[in-house]
């Protein structure tokens, strides 16, 4: 291959980059600002009451949620957490986990119906979705610090792609798997496009999505430790301190923290769907 | 004769690309293999025609693959059609809008579904409340309509299960609950009962024919299996490759088939279950109750038979009377109504054959066939009805086989 010269892609990104700064400046505040606004909304309401208090709480909703295991295992897990004095780390960190879960699934939901129901949309975001999913989670920080700077906004970011995929995929999937029997006797009924889609379709694809839905928040709060790399504040900044410090320690501490929230948080997405609505 | 209601006119279903100008190609003359080869198109449903009249069961029948199932969901446009026409009370479907033809499937034309497509995250009621849900009705009105549907099939009190609560005959009750429940002057059945066990799937086949002779609906009903269409069709529409072969009532089907396919489709047909009495039936020897007994005997000599019915002037049947008995009575003395027999069997000119075997079997005499005023219109013996069974009806084709020989 020496007879080529090397390809310009790393100089072509790197122009992509410069220009979408130049001039997509006052976009990328904008966005900046109401992701900030969600974080901090959500982190103040988790740090507003006594932790007591929230874990209390938190526990009662795991009683409703998945029985009593789910809820004695919260509030132990949660003790613990308060118990070592990551309390603050780990709440902002489940802000972020929050905003940026949700963020995806108010994304996600529509790409993937998009998806399904027009080949078009589907054949242009799966190979992006295969892209987001296989290139290192890495790469999307320094655009990221580009465009937001430093903070919890470029690690919301790069939660997002990094984690919306899964919701995507399995929206798509959900809707595709309903048997085409079904859709055909709501067009037989007269159901409208959109009847069809909130009547038959979305009910029949939810436990799909909802799957979906649980990798999606498993797979931001993984990104939370690399995010931290970029100044995210949160436990995941806790673990990245402890590892450069080498302090062994502290770090299995804040890695525990992060187990516990992952636990907890893939417990109650699971769940949160099969106890409010029969199983189909 | 009843009003036409739906006609569809030189209807095809083409698939592969380019299918529309296929459509000319056939009517040039293109056969379906020639298309297949040249153009890469698959022929579904090969320019059909036919008329739906108002209030009758219509049956589409044909072997899987013979393009029954495409063709019943052109009629309310489930699947597009290539070319040709489907008039609704006149009114072409395809050049109806999205919002037009919505308002037709809503109001007009519901569908029941082969493995009952029935939502499995709604409950019976609310199953059989979707078409009137997509309407807009007023949810007590819905409610209302929904349960008195329900009660028509027999399913009061199941409302608030769901559908894998309940067995198949059950679900495909519901299935049919959901698409009387916005009333609707036609009603699409594909293959409705061929999911269900032998026994549950007669069951409903009466209840259809009771059904639908309560409501008058009509209903497009499509099977395989023959012995089905031969039981609910007033009218039968064979079709084979997408092709329409024959059209006509289940009688004429077996009597008169238009060709060999037909021929050999019905050659396992189980006659006792569609002939009728009528067919089988011959005229009766008959003597009025005034006649002595002497004139009676002299009757039944001159015909040599052992016995004679005995009618009134209406023609009305009033028993029957043996040769033996009326021997016995001419030395005694007495008249003929001394040795009447009054309970001996009848049957109406439309019981099945295979009814008449109990009938036949455990009778000493032979079985009057009279009409619903008790006028007597033939009787059966049991060797027409064996006749009648190994074939002897088919005479068209008896015919036609003989002059081939000669």
């Amino acid at each position: 291959m020496s007879f080529l010269p090397k390809l310009p892609i790393a100089n072509g990104i790197e122009l992509a980059v410069d220009w979408m700064e130049d001039h997509l400046g006052p976009l990328f505040g904008a966005i900046s600002e109401v992701i900030e606004t969600i974080v901090n909304f959500f982190s103040n309401i988790f740090l507003f009451p006594h932790p007591l208090i929230f874990i209390a709480i938190i526990g009662v909703l795991a009683y409703f949620i998945g029985k009593w295991k789910l809820s004695l295992f919260t509030i132990i897990g949660f003790l613990l957490i308060d118990n070592l004095g990551y309390w603050q780390e780990t709440m902002s960190t489940l802000g972020l986990v929050i905003t940026s879960g949700l963020i995806s699934i108010l994304l996600g939901i529509p790409i993937g119906i998009a998806c399904a129901y027009s080949k078009t949309t589907n054949r242009i975001i799966a190979p992006l979705l295969d892209f987001m999913q296989t290139m290192p989670a890495f790469v999307y920080l320094l655009p990221a610090v580009t465009f937001f700077s430093l903070g919890v906004v470029p690690g919301v970011i790069a939660s997002v792609i990094f984690a919306i995929p899964p919701t995507i995929r399995l929206t798509h999937l959900g809707i595709k798997q309903v048997s085409g029997e079904l859709t055909e006797a709501s067009d037989a009924f007269g159901s409208t496009s959109w009847q069809k889609l909130i009547k038959v379709e979305l009910p029949l694809a939810m436990p799909t999505m909802m799957a979906g839905v649980n990798q999606t928040i498993m797979l931001s709060l993984s990104m939370v430790v690399i995010a931290s790399m970029i100044g995210a504040q949160g436990i995941g900044a806790t673990v990245y301190r402890a590892v450069t410090q080498l302090k062994i320690g502290q770090g299995f501490e804040a890695g525990l923290a992060v187990v516990v929230l992952a636990i907890v948080l893939d417990r109650f997405t699971q769940n949160l769907f099969k106890s409010n609505k029969r199983s189909v | 004769m009843q009003q036409e209601i739906l006609r569809v006119n030189q209807i095809s279903k083409l698939f592969g690309p380019g299918a529309e100008q296929g459509v000319n190609l056939l009517e040039q003359g293109y056969s379906k293999e020639r298309l297949a080869k040249e153009k890469n198109l698959t022929v579904g449903v090969n320019r059909v025609s036919l008329e739906i009249r108002e209030g009758e069961i219509f049956v589409i029948m044909g072997l899987s693959g013979s393009g029954k199932s495409t063709l019943v969901r052109m009629l309310n446009r489930l699947i597009e059609p290539t070319g040709g026409e489907v008039l609704f009370h006149g009114r072409d479907l395809r050049k109806m809008s999205k919002s037009e033809l919505r308002e037709v499937r809503r109001k007009s034309i519901s569908m029941v579904f082969q493995k009952f497509a029935l939502f499995p995250h709604r409950t019976v009621l609310e199953n059989v409340e979707y078409g009137l849900e997509v309407q807009r009705v007023a949810k007590s009105e819905r409610r209302s309509q929904a349960l008195s549907s329900l009660e028509l099939v027999g399913l009061k009190g199941w409302e608030d299960r769901y559908p894998d609560q309940l067995s198949g005959g059950m679900q495909q009750r519901v299935g049919l609950a959901r698409a009387l429940a916005n009333d609707p002057e036609i009603l699409l059945m594909d293959e409705a009962f061929s999911a269900l066990d032998p026994l549950i799937r007669r069951d409903m086949q009466d209840e259809l024919v009771e059904l639908q002779d309560k409501m008058k609906k009509t209903i497009v009903f499509i099977t395989h299996d023959l012995d089905e269409a031969l039981r609910i069709g007033d009218r039968i529409a064979l079709m084979k490759d997408g092709e329409l072969i024959q059209i006509g009532t289940p009688e004429e089907m077996l009597t008169q088939p238009a060709d060999r396919y037909v021929e050999r489709f019905i050659e396992d047909v189980d006659l006792s279950k569609v002939l009728t009495a009528s067919r089988v039936m011959r005229r009766p020897e008959t003597v009025t109750l005034d006649r002595g007994p002497r004139v009676a005997l002299e009757l039944m000599r001159e015909r040599g038979i052992s016995n004679l019915f005995v009618i009134d002037r209406a023609k009305r049947l009033l028993g029957v009377i043996t040769a033996e008995d009326a021997s016995q009575i001419l030395k005694s003395g007495g008249g003929l109504q001394d040795i009447l027999i009054t309970d001996g069997p009848c049957v109406s000119p439309d019981t099945l054959l295979n009814e008449l075997f109990e009938v036949t079997s455990s009778a000493r005499v032979p079985l009057a066939v009279v009409d619903d005023q008790q006028r007597l219109l033939g009787v059966i013996v049991r060797g027409a009805v064996l006749g009648a069974l190994a074939g002897e009806v088919n005479s068209k084709k008896e015919v036609g086989e003989h002059e081939l020989l000669a």
